[in-house]
This record gives C-alpha cells, sequence and structure tokens, in this order.
C-alpha cells in the first residue's frame, strides 16, 4: 500500500517503512540504544532525501526511547544529577547540531557530511565496543573476575573544578566532563540524525566510570529530553521533519523495542555489546564503501530550495 | 458609439484576415484534467493531451506536432564526484538556475525531421534545445549542449522520469486529430505545469497553443505542508507530542510489571 509523504514529496510503501521501524525498534529495545544510527541510512536507501530522514528520524527516536526511559524511571535505573547535567549540556549541543545541519544544507555539503561522520563514528565506536566486549567474553571464560572499578584510577578531567557527588552512580568529579560529553554526543546526533545513545553509554562507563546499572537509563533520558528538543528545532528552522513518516517509524519502532527488550534481557551484556558493535561497524563498513568505491554515476542532482 | 467600436473591430479583423496566409490553421488542444490532486495515495497520474487542427484546406504532406510540458520552475544543483585521497567526493557543482522541475517534449516523429537545426534552437524544440541557465562562478548563461554537468542533469532527470522527449509520444487518430499521452512520476513537484503545443509543416511552426493545468496537494497533505512552512514551531510541537503519546501508548499497553 503507497502512501504519500507530504513533506518528503514522493510515495513510499507504508509496509516497508512500518518493516523498518519495526526492526530497527527491536534492535534498540534489544540493545538499549536509539536505532537513528540504522533508521537514517535504511531511509536515505530507500530514496527518503537525507535532510527529511536525519529531521525525521529525531521523531522516531524520541518515540521509541519514551517507553523504554519510563520503565528505567519507574525502576529508578538512572541518575537524576547525571542525565539532568547531560541534558544541559546536550541542549546546548543539539541547538549547535541543527545549525550547523542547516549551515551545511545551505552549502550542499550535508550529504557528504553526513556520510563522512558516519564512517568515522560508526567505525572508531564499533571497534572499541568489539575489542572491549571480546575482551570481557575472554575474560568471563578463563574464569577470572571481572574488572572492578579501581578507586584512584582517575584521569586528569575528574580533577577539574566543580565537582559534584553523584550519589545514585557513586561517583564524584568535576560536572565539566559531564556537560562536555552532553555537548559533543548531542551536537554529533542531531546534525546526523541518531540518538547517541550508543555514544553516551561507552563515554559514561569509560569516561565517567559511572555504574553501568544506571548508564542506559540515564542516557535514554538524555536521548529522549534531547531529541524531543531536536525535533521542534528541526521543525522550526528547515520544515524537514515529515509527520506522517515519523507515525509510521514510530508505531513499527515501539512494537520492535517490547520484543527486543525481551531478548535483550535474555543475552548476556558483553554478548550485547559485541553483536551491537558488529552491527554498528557493518553500517559504518557500508558508508564507507559509498565514500571509497567509484560510483556507478559520478554526477547527482538535487532540488534546491526555491522557497 | 458602441456600434462605432464594432465597425472598427469588424474592420480591423477583416484586415487581418486578408493579411493572413490563404490556408490559415488553428489549433486546438486540452487536457484531460486541469487539476492534479496529489493526495496521500498520489503515485503519479497520466494526463492525456487531445488537439485538433482547424482549416479549410488540409495539407498533402500532412502536419507535425510538438508539445513541450514545462513544470514548475526550481533551482537544483549538479555535483560532480571526484577520488582525493581515495575518497569519493563532491568536488565541483554546477548550480542550474530556475530550470524545470518537469520537461516533456513529445512529437509525432524525429525532430530533425519535423524541422531544421536552426529552426530547433530557434524554438528551443527539444531537450537539447532547452535553456538551462547555469550560474558558474561569475556569469550566469546557458550552458553548452556538450557541457558534462548538463548531459549529467538531462541523464540523471530522465531516469527520474521527470524529463522525457518521446518521438513517438504524440499520435494522430485522423490527419487532423491528435492525442499524446503525458505522465507524471510521482515525485512531481506541485505547481503549475505550462503546455506548449506547437503545430509544424514543411518545417516551419505555423501554429502554437498554449495551455496549462495544475499539480496540488489537497486535503491533509496540504494541511501538513502549510503548517509545517508556515507554523514550523507549532508543528514542530505537535509531532514531538505526537511522538511521545505514541510512545507512552506503547509503553502502556506492552506493560509488564
Amino acid at each position: 500500500m503507497q502512501i504519500y509523504l507530504p513533506i518528503a514529496e514522493l510515495p513510499v510503501n507504508i509496509f516497508f517503512i512500518l518493516a523498518i521501524g519495526l526492526a530497527v525498534g527491536f534492535i534498540s529495545g534489544m540493545f538499549g540504544v536509539g536505532g537513528g544510527f540504522l533508521t537514517t541510512p535504511l531511509l536515505i536507501f530507500i530514496g527518503i532525501p537525507p535532510a527529511v530522514a536525519a529531521a525525521t528520524v529525531t521523531c522516531h527516536i524520541a518515540g521509541t526511547t519514551f517507553s523504554a526511559a519510563f520503565a528505567y524511571w519507574r525502576r529508578r535505573a538512572l541518575d537524576p544529577a547525571l542525565a539532568a547535567l547531560l541534558i544541559c549540556g546536550g541542549l546546548i549541543g543539539a541547538a549547535c547540531g541543527v545549525l550547523m545541519f542547516n549551515r551545511l544544507r545551505a552549502i550542499g555539503q550535508l550529504d557528504i557530511a553526513i556520510a563522512t561522520s558516519y564512517v568515522i563514528l560508526l567505525s572508531v565506536v564499533g571497534t572499541l565496543m568489539i575489542v572491549e566486549s571480546t575482551r570481557a567474553i575472554n575474560r568471563a571464560r578463563s574464569g577470572r573476575p571481572t574488572e572492578l572499578r579501581r578507586p584512584g584510577s582517575h584521569a586528569w578531567f575528574h580533577g577539574l573544578p566543580l565537582k559534584f557527588r553523584f550519589k545514585h552512580s557513586k561517583i564524584y568529579g568535576s560536572v565539566i566532563p559531564v556537560l562536555v560529553i552532553g555537548f559533543v554526543v548531542e551536537f554529533v546526533s542531531t546534525f546526523i540524525g541518531i540518538g547517541g545513545g550508543f555514544l553516551v553509554v561507552p563515554a559514561l562507563i569509560y569516561i565517567m566510570r559511572a555504574p553501568t546499572s544506571v548508564v542506559i537509563g540515564t542516557s535514554l533520558i538524555l536521548t529522549l529530553v534531547t531529541m524531543a528538543v531536536a525535533i521542534v528545532l528541526h521543525a522550526a528552522t528547515n520544515h524537514q521533519v515529515d509527520a506522517v513518516l515519523a507515525l509510521i517509524l514510530i508505531i513499527g519502532g515501539v512494537l520492535g523495542a517490547q520484543f527486543g527488550a525481551r531478548t535483550g534481557q535474555r543475552t548476556r551484556g558483553e554478548h550485547l555489546r559485541l553483536l551491537l558493535g558488529l552491527l554498528v561497524v557493518a553500517v559504518g563498513i557500508r558508508f564507507a564503501f559509498n565514500l571509497f568505491l567509484e560510483p556507478d554515476d559520478l554526477y547527482a542532482v538535487r532540488a534546491l530550495d526555491t522557497r | 458609439m458602441r456600434s462605432k467600436a464594432a465597425l472598427i473591430l469588424l474592420s480591423v479583423t477583416v484586415l487581418c484576415a486578408q493579411s493572413a496566409p490563404a490556408a490559415a490553421q488553428r489549433l486546438i488542444a486540452s487536457i484531460s484534467n486541469h487539476r492534479v490532486m496529489v493526495t496521500s495515495s498520489f503515485t503519479g497520474a497520466d494526463l492525456v493531451l487531445f488537439g485538433a487542427i482547424e482549416t479549410n484546406t488540409p495539407r498533402r504532406g500532412g502536419y507535425d506536432i510538438v508539445a513541450t510540458i514545462t513544470g514548475p520552475r526550481q533551482n537544483a544543483i549538479t555535483f560532480r564526484k571526484d577520488r582525493r585521497l581515495g575518497i569519493w567526493l563532491n568536488v565541483d557543482s554546477r548550480e542550474f538556475e530556475n530550470v524545470p522541475s518537469y520537461l516533456a517534449v513529445l512529437a509525432n516523429r524525429e525532430l530533425d525531421e519535423i524541422a531544421s537545426a536552426d529552426t530547433r534552437r530557434r524554438l528551443q524544440l527539444g531537450l537539447e534545445n532547452i535553456p538551462l541557465t547555469q550560474r558558474a562562478a561569475v556569469t550566469i548563461a546557458d550552458a553548452a549542449a556538450d557541457d558534462p554537468f548538463r548531459q549529467a542533469f538531462l541523464r540523471i532527470n530522465m531516469q527520474r522520469g521527470l524529463y522525457r522527449e518521446a518521438m513517438n509520444g504524440v499520435t494522430f487518430m485522423a490527419p487532423l486529430l491528435f492525442r499524446a499521452d503525458i505522465p507524471l512520476p510521482a515525485g512531481v513537484s506541485v505547481g503549475n505545469y505550462e503546455v506548449d503545443v506547437r503545430l509544424f509543416a514543411d518545417g516551419a511552426m505555423i501554429a502554437r497553443a498554449p495551455s496549462a493545468f495544475e499539480v496540488y496537494k489537497a486535503g491533509f497533505e496540504q494541511f501538513v505542508t502549510t503548517t509545517s512552512r508556515t507554523h514550523g514551531f507549532l508543528f514542530g510541537l505537535v509531532t514531538a507530542v505526537m511522538t511521545l503519546a505514541t510512545g507512552w501508548i506503547g509503553s502502556v499497553v506492552f506493560r509488564r510489571d
């Protein structure tokens, strides 16, 4: 069944979009990430203009994250203070990300910028995740206890001023790296149309040394709030948010997330991280192919806004 | 007073009629649908152009028809990729200003059989003779027909079905009666489409009939598009609320604890 998307100005198969929403929702529920890094490329691949895809995916991420965030909130499996600080940095980052998005779109380099960012970001983060989780799996196999947080293994940025005690996470450190993490992650995410969950989670674990139990809930809240704001920012400045496309994606996403969450709970943490790492790298490689292989057509035409 | 004006009008008409060539042709053309509605189930449309040649003394050699359909104009950019440090990047681009978003040239036979190269150029007949203004660094000019950016622009738009040149697009059902199919792909822009039907005989244009149709969004699509443009902030808020509400409904429906 074809449905015409009013903003993207093209017809799409409603079940196909629903399937994308379902599949990505399943993955996001399973790994506790927004899944934007999959949805944006998939939408671009089926012919949705990159600008519309990146702007609309913010809705999909906000929608699928909501139910998960709600569940974590009820279980109090998050650190409110940490989340609040991340959101502060994140909102500024999101605003700058939208500005950058509009600027690059105006000079016609948005697509390349998005593709390049994907390759760099996904391959680096994915490789790190694979390396880390393989080590964790090996450690578990050889029977050695999992690495405990070593007190005193503080990096220089933990000693910055404005120290704060994050009671829930049982960490004591400067608020500056938290703000910076929030800013950088959301700047990148809003700009390239991802949720940023897969960036916040490792950043909090490895940089802030926050316990895994609060990290996912905290990152979900951050993603939720900044994505909701990003929807409004995108809609108000570049008018590229397609509400119809968003609604179909969310319905699929919310359904998929429920099944994904159940599968995720039955799988071990390091195995999940390895799988997610592989997935992230695979998407990165797919984008790299686009950059490194000679394209079928050296030329590309894009309509510019006349309004 | 009125009778005087009528008299002048009459004499002018008579004068005009006398100065016109002996075998005057009139071209009449009409489109099956003047308003194409884009709704949620829009997957493209097919319009039919009908036309008749009115003449007292039909030519023995027959007539030729060339119909040019021009969609709403827009600016477009054509990028060229090249390898830089192993990566394929957009290294060069040309901006096409005020070019048709849809362009179809339909004729009953090959254009070079209908009119000479000179005439075709003068009348902007056929895709290769339609001006596509390009903005280079400083000047704005129509690019030469063999310009690679222009070629790529035409080729890609033809692949998308937005530009077409069909030399069998016009069919004569009777010596003085013709029809042409105008296929509009799903990706057409909304706006006014100009249809210019031209009648040729012996390599010269002898009559033309302009016509037009409009592609417009209606109902919900229209509402969404307009609102997103005019009330972007509000549109964003509503979308955000809708998004969160869907997420919330999902979490309520699937609640297990």
